[in-house]
């Protein structure tokens, strides 16, 4: 047996998305030592999949955008149930965050003036998303992965050794953050490529390992979406917000397998792709909420107008907001009228011309022809909704991104709760990882300064190596790859876009009782390289992250952005007014309601009175914010 | 010791290549091709006759400015001396320096002929036959790096080869204003050189490509992006061109032997 | 629609290792990493290979199918006929791991190598001005996404180990070419730097890093001849060199 590897640092960064680097970059700049720790290898993180572009109010492409604007339009979008604070951090600080990438080498597309040029998107009221085509995220992490590579070329010049301040471990799991009194000391883990285990001795620990799209059937998150750094968080004391609230993008690929869940943009509809069952009938016109029906379209002869001439016409119901599309497919599904692969069939080939496509949707041309051998000129997508964020995570404190409840852990990027409320516009994700990467780094520094010293218990070692070491001795055991399929397959029908309490409840007992079979997960072979005991943790997070999920579902008894109950369709101010706060007891995860810090004044007074009436009880309204 | 793909720490195969296509076809047919050529203008070169057919002068021998030369041949006249140690040369191999020399250069012929002769490597993925490779740091290769000389002196040639080409639109009484098929032969010759020649890396980087700021010097990014365009047919240019120059050697060859006619259109 | 698939996958690790024969079902449109993910799950739950995003923008599935460096999950089952058995190997110019997961730490060294961008020191964030056209070179390089094939085909490394040290590879020749293109970047040596402590001299510009790139950036006509026309620039051509003496010309230097 390899003896265990001890190191110490005065923060562990665990993930190595936009958020964890950027917190890194924040804490060496302060002369602290940092452990960069992620599953994959450097620059993997799922970041590189963000296309659309980072939402900062410039004001390069129209000047009357600010951040107020920005911070009503995120809020709008969360319905309300953001964390003020946060959106407001958010807005005040995006821009910043992007004209420092520019420091570090990014280049971002242009406008005519030179500066950065900014598009537009659904929820934003001005162009806002700083882009570089369609690959944002891409050029996001490989700039923040460079900051990370130059820092390091400074610290040899300075030091003789590139690694004295910031040292990447790449593909090492994290199966645990360790406690000492109360206090964070540290995290345990293990390399995947040997199975040799590491001790990291450290007074903070940030959390920036993103999203759950794992726990999920059908996703457009990559294999490490698996919800880790909401399970260690949880474990190790602290509280996750609003767990309920997943976003579902309408349209994912879900046929062929080999593209399941991967993106097919909004543009597609926009551009007048079509909606239609396994009868051939475009369904969506069936769909229209009474609210919309004046605003869209209930005929094939208007809705194909609307494409000329968009003031006397009414829109294509295709265009409906997202959980409405959703829902939509979902019934259809349901109904039977799916197409074999269960989704429905999204057309452009019949509406507009071969080039007039290739030329409008080249990258959605690209991805069906290279990966799927579709050829979107000719035949119709299969799509059906697809997982692709989790607005839930860590309970954090707004400026220092440090989780409640456990002092020395932090939390940024999605795998923090609050800041999207129930819905994150497009955009908006990237901008988040960068301000609450570096308040999280700065929030590590402050505390580290104070709490320069850790160290862990041989008893806690001891654990630890032990939990890591149990599926190996556990011959004839439970398979993690099946596990794992059940899994998928009950929070797919069971907590999926459309819940109802008694599907719910469901879920929460099987999902207790795969959590049971997990117990007892056996692993053949060796630690070397071995996938299936890899899964065998992860699962253990997706568990956690699907019980809390299930259950926060399963108490909110309205339907609000990303969670949607078909026993409770509407929207509640009643329950604006409540976030749900999972913890761990060390057997269950246990869901209360906590009231949401209400708005201040001069925050409330930037909105139209009417359109707060719509969210907040006429006693908040009387109330008009918080001081 | 071994090294490369049978290095002790890679992973243990032991074929050189595991492609199950016929990756051996492609430098074989450059081999070939390249390998014929080397040859007849090998012999062209030293056979010293049959190059010039009043208004015609074949490309291999232009411009031909050594006294061995036919007169008339060359509109620049014969100033150079053609003895040297007593032995007299064929004018071709002084001009051939200069077009050659920018062929072995060319950024696409070097890979043409690094794969195909040298199978430095024969084909992607497929493991060289070498135990060391230093590439082009040293002597001779280092020499590659002169190809932006070669250029400048193929511009000067693509000159030459098109003032002949203009000239083969006189008759064999050099009266203007009649055109054969050897005018055409020339012609195409002449185009497809100086479609290759602009095609080339080097134009490309003189025009506009060392640039730093292309908003500075709008002309010459419009040149650039025009150069760059033509410079994706740069490997087509270059095949075309060989053959252009070979097929208007061998015209002007048959035609100055008297095997063919030069037919006149007009 | 499903058919069944013979496997050829190397499995092994750094002490030995060889081919697998493994017979495996394949449905309608689906691509390599399908199958491998397939045989993890039935057949050979140990069976180790990287992946990530499953969409050709990570760069994670890097190994070769047939003898070529590809990306397992950009290729597609029905590009190979009927009855052809697929081989699939790590990657053969990296040291392997186990499987198909080979040690691509070559890669991060090189990386740190290579001098990073500089900003101009008088340009607060946020003012700094750059057209379309002067960013769009470099941001042909800048989609590079790390999958390593080129630096895998390169024969320079490829097939001589010993040239390790002194080569940085394709990946890196854009890097720098894209940072020598940078409209701000302040960083004067990079042409030498790259000719003299980079290997740009040992790039026998054979493309094969060309054609291996899925995302298809012309790493030799667009990063590694340009760069090698500007290193002559500094080092081979006395006229360019005494031009630059006289008047600071652009781009030299």
């Amino acid at each position: 047996m390899t003896p265990l590897e001890k190191l110490k640092y005065d923060v562990v960064v665990i993930g190595a998305g936009g958020a964890g680097l950027r917190a890194a970059v924040e804490a060496r700049a302060a002369g602290l030592r940092v452990a960069i720790v992620c599953k994959s290898l450097f620059g993997k993180a799922h970041t590189v999949m963000a296309e659309g572009g980072a939402a900062a109010s410039m004001g390069n492409v129209n000047e009357k955008d600010n951040w107020q604007v920005h911070f009503r339009d995120t809020m709008r979008g969360g319905k309300f149930l953001n964390h003020y604070r946060m959106a407001e951090l958010h807005a005040k600080e995006s821009p910043d965050r992007i004209w420092e990438l520019e420091v570090w080498g990014a280049l971002f597309d242009r406008t005519k003036e030179g500066k950065i040029s900014q598009r537009n998107f659904g929820g934003h009221e001005y162009p806002r998303l700083a882009h570089v085509g369609d690959r944002t995220g891409l050029e996001l992490i490989r700039t923040m992965q460079q900051r990370i590579v130059a820092l390091q070329q400074q610290d040899a010049k300075e030091s003789g050794n590139a690694e004295s301040h910031i040292k990447v471990f790449a593909e090492l799991t994290i199966t645990e953050i360790l406690k000492e009194n109360g206090k964070i000391a540290g995290a345990y883990g293990y390399w995947r490529e040997n199975g040799n285990e590491v001790l990291f001795e450290a007074p903070t620990v940030i959390v920036a390992t993103g999203g759950v799209g794992k726990t999920f059937k059908i996703t457009s998150n990559s294999w490490e979406g698996t919800g880790d750094g909401h399970a260690l968080a949880l474990k190790a004391g602290a509280n996750l917000v609003d767990m309920e609230f997943l976003q579902f993008h309408p349209t994912g690929m879900v046929w062929p397998p080999s593209v399941r869940g991967i993106l097919v943009t909004e543009s597609v509809r926009g551009e007048g792709g079509i909606l239609t069952n396994s009868l051939n009938e475009r369904f969506m016109f069936k769909y229209i909420p009474e609210v919309f029906k004046d605003k869209y379209a209930d005929n094939d002869a208007e809705a194909d107008r609307w494409y000329l001439d968009q003031d006397n016409n009414r829109r294509p119901p295709e265009l409906l907001p997202r959980d409405e599309v959703s829902r939509a497919i979902n019934a259809e599904v349901k109904a039977g009228r799916g197409t074999e692969h269960g989704g429905v069939y999204l057309d452009v080939s019949k509406r507009i011309p071969a080039d007039v496509i290739k030329k409008r949707l080249p990258s959605m041309w690209h991805q069906f022809y290279e990966l799927a051998g579709v050829d979107i000129t000719k035949e119709a997508m299969e799509v059906g909704p697809t997982c692709h964020y989790v607005m839930g995570g860590v309970e954090v404190e707004a400026d220092t991104a440090a989780a409640v409840g456990v002092p020395g852990l932090f939390a940024a990027g999605e795998v923090a709760g609050g800041m999207h409320g129930s819905n994150r516009l497009g955009g908006n994700s990237l901008s988040d990882l960068l301000v609450f990467g570096r308040r999280a780094g700065m929030g590590a520094v402050e505390y580290a300064k104070k709490n320069p010293t850790a160290t862990v218990s041989e008893k806690a070692i001891a654990d630890a190596a032990a939990r890591i070491e149990a599926p190996f001795s556990r011959a004839g055991g439970e398979n993690s790859y099946s596990l794992h399929a059940e899994l998928q397959e009950v929070t797919h029908n069971l907590v999926g876009i459309i819940r109802t309490g008694k599907e719910v409840e469901e879920a929460i007992e099987k999902i207790a009782a795969i959590r049971a079979r997990s117990a007892n997960v056996a692993v053949a072979g060796t630690r070397q390289f071995n996938p299936g005991f890899h899964l065998a943790f992860d699962l253990d997070n997706m568990l956690l992250v699907a019980e809390s999920t299930a259950k926060s579902a399963l108490l909110r008894e309205e339907s609000r952005g990303g969670h949607t109950r078909d026993d409770f369709p509407g929207m509640n101010s009643k329950w604006r007014q409540v976030n749900h706060i999972s913890s761990f007891d060390g057997k269950d995860v246990n869901v209360k309601a906590q009231p949401l810090p209400p708005i201040p004044k001069e925050l409330f007074d930037l909105f139209d009175i009417h359109e707060l009436e719509k969210y907040m009880t006429p006693e908040e309204i009387a109330k008009g914010g918080s001081n | 010791m071994a090294t490369g793909v049978f290095s002790a720490s890679r992973a243990k195969i032991k074929e050189r290549t595991l492609r199950t296509d016929r990756w051996w076809l492609q430098p074989l047919i450059t081999f070939s091709v390249l390998f014929s050529f080397i040859i007849y203008a090998t012999f062209r070169a030293f056979e010293n006759k049959y190059y010039f057919a009043e208004p015609l002068v074949s490309p291999l021998y232009s411009p031909c400015l050594s006294t061995a030369c036919i007169e008339g041949s060359s509109p620049l006249g014969q100033p150079f001396n053609n003895e040297y140690f007593g032995i007299g040369i064929s004018p071709a191999l002084f001009i051939l320096i200069f077009p050659l020399g920018f062929r072995m250069t060319c950024y696409y012929y070097r890979k043409s002929y690094y794969r195909a002769f040298w199978m430095s490597p024969p084909a992607c993925a497929v493991a060289e036959p070498h135990a060391k490779y230093t590439g082009e740091t040293r002597a001779p290769l280092i020499l590659q790096n002169s190809h932006r000389w070669f250029f400048y002196a193929g511009l000067v040639f693509n000159v030459l080869l098109t003032y002949d080409a203009v000239i083969a639109f006189r008759n064999e009484e050099k009266e203007w204003g009649h055109m054969s098929i050897g005018t055409l032969v020339l012609l195409f010759s002449a185009t497809t050189l100086w479609l290759y020649s602009l095609s080339c890396h080097t134009c490309r980087h003189t025009i506009g490509g060392r640039l730093k700021h292309f908003s500075k010097h709008p002309i010459r990014y419009k040149t650039w992006t025009w150069i760059s365009a033509l410079n994706h047919k740069h490997p087509t240019f270059a095949w075309i061109s060989l053959f252009g120059v070979a097929f208007a050697d061998i015209y002007v060859r048959q035609v100055a032997s008297g095997a063919w006619t030069n037919f006149y259109l007009f | 629609m499903a058919r069944k698939l013979n496997l050829r996958i190397w499995r092994g690790d750094a002490t030995d290792g060889g081919l697998k024969n493994v017979e495996v079902e394949a449905n309608e449109g689906e691509v390599v990493l399908d199958l491998i993910h397939r045989v993890q799950a039935t057949q050979m739950g140990d069976l180790a290979v990287r992946w990530n995003c499953k969409a050709g923008k990570c760069g994670s599935c890097s190994m070769e199918i047939n003898g070529k460096p590809r990306l397992a999950c950009m290729t597609q089952v029905s590009s190979f006929p009927e009855g052809e058995e697929i081989t699939i190997t790590p990657l053969r110019a990296f040291p392997v791991i186990k499987d198909l997961v080979t040690d691509v730490s070559f890669n991060y060294r090189k990386a740190m190598e290579i001098p990073s961008y500089e900003h101009p020191k008088n340009l607060a964030p946020g003012e700094a001005r750059m057209e379309q056209i002067d960013v769009e070179r470099s941001q042909e390089f800048r989609k590079c996404i790390e999958c390593f094939l080129c630096q895998d085909v390169c024969h320079v490394v490829r097939d001589h180990e010993e040239n390790k040290k002194s080569f940085a590879g394709p990946r890196f020749f854009i890097r720098i070419a894209e940072l020598d293109m940078h409209p701000l970047d302040m960083l004067k040596n990079r042409k030498q730097k790259a000719q003299e402590e980079h290997g740009l001299g040992m790039c026998n510009i054979t493309k094969c890093c060309t054609e291996v790139c899925p995302e298809h950036i012309r790493i030799t006509d667009n990063a590694i001849i340009p760069m090698k026309e500007r290193v002559v620039d500094v080092k081979y051509d006395p006229v360019r060199w005494l031009g630059s003496k006289i008047r600071k010309r652009e781009g030299i230097v």
